[in-house]
């Protein structure tokens, strides 16, 4: 019985992923015994209702059986597919009143809770944690240019499993990222290992399970289109590709394809894109919220403009990280054009929440070989983002906790790793510093502060503007280096001067 | 792969074991409410309400004073802070079963941070290796402890704390400080006098090694030196109920004989062997139409009562068990007298313990923890303990899995076990077996014959097995059966352990009355 020790690590890290997981779990979700609204778990719970007993066409669609004023549906057709299939095969089967049309509403129970969190933790163990695998493994055979030890597997598939703000949101505030997210990772990984079909019909997967992958198409579309016109015939190349994307959405829509009249009345488009909702909602890191403090958008503009402004400024900030991958398509620019087109999202497209920190999370977690202290400062910052969310939800404990257990494991890696430069009273350091502790004091104050009356949100305020700032930093320190990176005819010219 | 000569410093890599074990301890916050934690907060509302001479003789709650006063002092000291914290937590009557988050996050969090005293016994060790890789098997074994975090951080209770009284406690013993190392085990007994078991050993160590070949006087006066430090430490836990003439009340609550000779759950011990026998014995001579009468009281009591009676077999009384404690323990006893040298002294102390495990009277599961978190210490000296301790860990940790029989935690205490495990057995594979981190292929002289494997075939097999009674358990018993025999599978768990530690037990004997025949040969060596 020999274990090799690659296998080993990756079991552990697993296993420990896994762990977390349940242990968040244990802890409370979002809008928990918070009649009459509850939260985003009676939203999956009640789509999983809607879902079993409506039928597809009538999903969408406002009817006696299926109230959208309460939770209507609003992902496309994938999540409700999961949530008729969760329902069906977790929920139904052992308290089926948990699921029973209308009347049950808010239900609450502890075997119902455990129930709906073994729901997402297994989607996690089936989505998120191959594709996870697939690109350590992925990267260690086309990416990385140092051949990475085992420790340095073992912690690459650390940083992009142990990732606090995606456990805490799944398994804590409780949605399913982990399964569009996974099927991006999937999807790049594929593309990595260049099976660029099978990665195209998976990203269109993820589309189709939340709208929000969007954030990462331009940076698919930069590269593949990039690599087809590399190619003998770029427009066959291109074709192939289009069927896949244009079949896995024919698939996924089919109900909603042969009734003509689903579509004349828009519902499912128009509930997938809720314009009316502002152009931002809560408190969040985002441009438009920033600025709002000084400039106030929706006094000074209409919905329709605004729309326009939103998405023509998103276009102009990804532009140069898609044109870059058009023009030199290379795998490490990918995963960077990844990171930047969805930061560009995050900052300046229309009705953005504080969970959305999570896709540009994604890339960034993917490049923590590359670029281990940016992906360490975007964690921090993007877990202060979500603060005063998870304190709604009580998940201060598991916030804490999770957040240090990060650091630990991020600090395990010796000599291979992260090593900061010792440069002492340099003034990077000094403002780095200097940001830290206006992070850890803003924790602080946000928990036991009461803010001033007139301001209500003061300290929303503020959290949203230091991570803001940082956020901004890292776009441009990443935007940089994707154009600065080595092309590929570049790097096998120096190797072979080596 | 050698290492350097100069040690690496353990200070980082300890605490860094420290805080991931307790992330997780924090994550485990919200489990369930067990009558453990009740029991220690009663007793944090015992100790502040009342005066002292009634903390042994209150009767407000089932859950009276049953630890020796050390222990009522900390619950006193840890009252304050929580008085302060949420008053209701030490409020004698209003506080019975209070389960809001402050009583919640107080206990939990005085669990956790008196987990530093684990953490200060297992740092002198650990100080003490020479490589990184010995340095990270040993906080594995003890601040990673999937039995500890079961126990102590699900269940309840503060043995982490213990161990470490313990811990430190040998560590001064091994270091050659023995007057200090017996006064630490002194203070220990008085915190939890189930820890006396060992008592025996040290008494007779650090006779024949603190007392022994310094002449007449000085030896004499070195012992008065140590019954000294001892009487100190007892006077100062037992002299205020001296005071108040409570001795036999205290004493009575200590050992409350009137339990049952197993648990509500049977420890994996000797006696699961005895209670099955006996019931099988009567089942036969009933079917050879023999009169028998059947007992009245049953063998699962938890709480005072009668004793149970067995049908067949000669009853046991507390007697019994203890003279067979003793009697099993004599070969350690001997060995120490005649040999008296610190580095088998771990050894010798955790061979009382599982002497006092198996064959002890109302023994709890986790009293395995006395002896298997010790042995950590020693797990990596040999290949011999390595494979022993590999095997001992799991067996021990399964047996305290009915303990979390909630379906919420159920994956926690699974996931924690295969962790522990498949750490153990790649760590301690690479240690041993010399497997280089990167390469797949061991050396073609090794893994031929059966001495070169952590576990050997029949150990591997048992150890297997224990998945197939844990899926019996859980599954397939209530597949079959329904409602019948609700018992059963616990009583499985706890007699296919109970092979395992007997195993241990074995083990552990042998190696002690093994250890002579090397010295002798040694010495015999040095003369020739």
């Amino acid at each position: 019985m020999v274990v090799s020790s690659t296998t080993t690590t990756v079991t552990v890290v697993s296993l420990f992923a896994v762990l977390l997981r349940v242990l968040v779990s244990l802890g409370p979700y979002s809008g928990e015994s918070t009649p009459p609204k509850y939260g985003d778990y009676e939203a999956q719970r009640h789509w999983m209702e809607i879902t079993l007993h409506v039928p597809p066409s009538q999903w969408y669609r406002n009817s006696t059986h299926n109230d959208l004023s309460y939770w209507g549906l609003d992902y496309p057709p994938l999540t409700a597919y999961q949530s008729y299939a969760h329902g069906l095969l977790f929920l139904n089967s052992s308290v089926p009143e948990s699921v029973a049309l209308h009347s049950s509403r808010g239900y609450e129970s502890p075997k119902s809770k455990l129930l709906m969190r073994s729901t997402v933790l297994s989607s996690d163990l089936l989505i998120f944690f191959p594709s996870a695998l697939y690109f350590v493994y992925a990267y260690r055979l086309h990416v990385s240019s140092v051949n990475g030890n085992n420790a340095a597997i073992g912690w690459q598939l650390a940083m992009i499993l142990l990732n606090p703000c995606l456990i805490l949101i799944d398994h804590g505030h409780f949605q399913y990222n982990s399964i569009s997210l996974g099927l991006t990772i999937g999807a790049v990984a594929a593309i990595l290992s260049r099976h660029e079909i099978v990665g195209s019909v998976l990203f269109s997967l993820a589309l189709n399970h939340k709208q929000m992958s969007a954030y990462f198409a331009p940076a698919f579309l930069g590269y593949l289109l990039g690599k087809c016109l590399r190619r003998k015939h770029p427009i066959f190349e291109i074709c192939k590709l289009g069927f896949a994307v244009l079949g896995t959405f024919a698939v996924i829509w089919f109900p909603y394809l042969h009734s003509l009249e689903a579509f004349s009345e828009a519902s499912v488009l128009s509930r997938l894109a809720p314009f009316e909702r502002g152009i931002y909602e809560d408190y969040v890191a985002s441009f438009w919220c920033i600025s709002s403090i000084i400039i106030k958008w929706k006094n000074l503009f209409s919905v329709q403009s605004l729309k326009i402004i939103s998405f023509s400024t998103t276009i102009l900030s990804f532009l140069p990280s898609m044109v870059h991958q058009i023009g030199a398509p290379s795998d490490m620019g990918f995963i960077y054009s990844l990171l930047n087109c969805s930061f560009s999202f995050y900052f300046f497209s229309y009705q953005v929440h504080e969970k959305s920190i999570l896709l540009p999370l994604l890339p960034a977690s993917l490049l923590a070989l590359e670029e281990p202290f940016a992906f360490s400062w975007l964690v921090h910052y993007g877990m202060l983002s979500m603060y005063p969310l998870l304190c709604r939800d009580n998940l201060i404990l598991q916030y804490v906790t999770l957040l240090l257990f990060f650091v630990l494991i991020y600090s395990s890696l010796d000599g291979s790793g992260p090593v900061m430069k010792r440069d002492f009273f340099s003034i990077r350091k000094a403002l780095m510093a200097l940001s830290l502790i206006c992070s850890m004091s803003l924790h602080l104050v946000y928990l036991v502060v009461q803010p001033p009356k007139k301001y209500p949100f003061l300290f929303e305020a503020l959290i949203m503007i230091l991570c803001f700032s940082q956020f901004l930093i890292m776009v441009i320190h990443t935007n940089i280096k994707q154009w600065r990176l080595e092309t590929p005819s570049r790097i096998s010219k120096s190797r072979k001067n080596i | 792969m050698s290492q350097p000569p100069i040690a690496p410093s353990s200070a980082p890599v300890a605490w860094w074991f420290f805080l991931t074990s307790s992330c997780i301890k924090l994550l485990l916050i919200p489990t369930y409410h067990s009558t453990d934690f009740e029991v220690h907060r009663h007793w944090l509302a015992l100790t502040h309400s009342l005066p002292l001479h009634q903390w042994y003789t209150d009767i407000t709650s089932e859950w009276t004073l049953d630890y020796p006063p050390f222990f009522a002092y900390f619950e006193f000291l840890l009252s304050y802070p929580a008085s302060f914290l949420d008053s209701t937590i030490v409020d004698l009557r209003d506080g019975l079963w209070y389960s809001a988050p402050s009583v919640l996050l107080f206990q939990r969090f005085s669990v956790i941070i008196s987990d530093l005293v684990l953490l200060t016994g297992v740092w002198i060790f650990v100080r003490k290796q020479t490589t990184l890789s010995k340095k990270k098997l040993v906080l594995l074994f003890v601040l990673w402890s999937p039995s500890l975090l079961i126990v102590d951080h699900v269940h309840f209770q503060y043995n982490g704390f213990l161990l470490g009284w313990l811990l430190v406690s040998m560590g001064f013993m091994v270091q050659g400080r023995d007057l200090i190392g017996g006064f630490v085990f002194a203070c220990l007994i008085c915190f939890k006098h189930l820890f006396a078991v060992a008592a025996p050993v040290y008494f007779v160590y650090i006779f024949r090694h603190y007392c022994c070949g310094y002449g007449v006087w000085r030896g004499m006066k070195r012992f008065l030196v140590m019954g000294f430090a001892v009487g100190v430490v007892f006077a100062s836990a037992f002299g205020p109920f001296l005071y108040h003439g409570q001795m036999s009340q205290v004493l009575k609550r200590l050992f409350p004989f009137g339990r049952g000779l197993c648990h509500a759950y049977w420890a994996p011990n000797f006696w699961v062997f005895y209670i099955i026998l006996d019931k099988i014995l009567a089942f036969i001579l009933k079917k050879l139409q023999f009169n028998i009468q059947e007992p009245t009281a049953s063998f699962t009591r938890g709480l005072v009562g009668d004793s149970p009676t067995f049908t067949v077999l000669p009853q046991v009384s507390p007697a019994i068990s203890l003279a067979m404690v003793i009697l099993t323990m004599l070969p350690c006893l001997v060995q120490a007298w005649r040999f008296p040298r610190q580095r088998h002294f771990i050894r010798w102390v955790c061979y009382a313990y599982s002497c006092g495990f198996l064959f002890g009277w109302h023994v709890h599961e986790k009293a395995s923890l006395h002896f298997v978190i010790p042995l950590g210490i020693i797990a990596i000296d040999s290949f011999q303990d390595a494979k022993h301790y590999f095997f001992l860990s799991i067996v021990s940790c399964y047996s305290m899995f009915p303990l979390l029989f909630e379906p919420k935690e159920y994956p926690i205490k699974v996931i924690l076990l295969a962790i522990h495990s498949i750490l153990m057995w790649s760590g301690l594979t690479s240690l041993f077996l010399k497997i280089s981190p990167n390469s797949v292929h061991r050396k073609p002289r090794l893994g031929k014959n059966q001495e070169d494997r952590l576990i050997g075939w029949i150990g591997g097999c048992y150890l297997l097995s224990l998945l197939a009674v844990e899926i019996w358990g859980q599954f397939l018993h209530a597949y079959i059966f329904g409602d019948m025999l609700p018992f059963f599978p616990l009583m499985l768990v706890s007699l296919y352990c109970a092979i395992g530690m007997i195993y241990s037990w074995a083990w552990q004997l042998r190696v002690i009355l093994k250890s002579t025949d090397t010295l002798i040969s040694k010495k015999r060596k040095k003369f020739i």
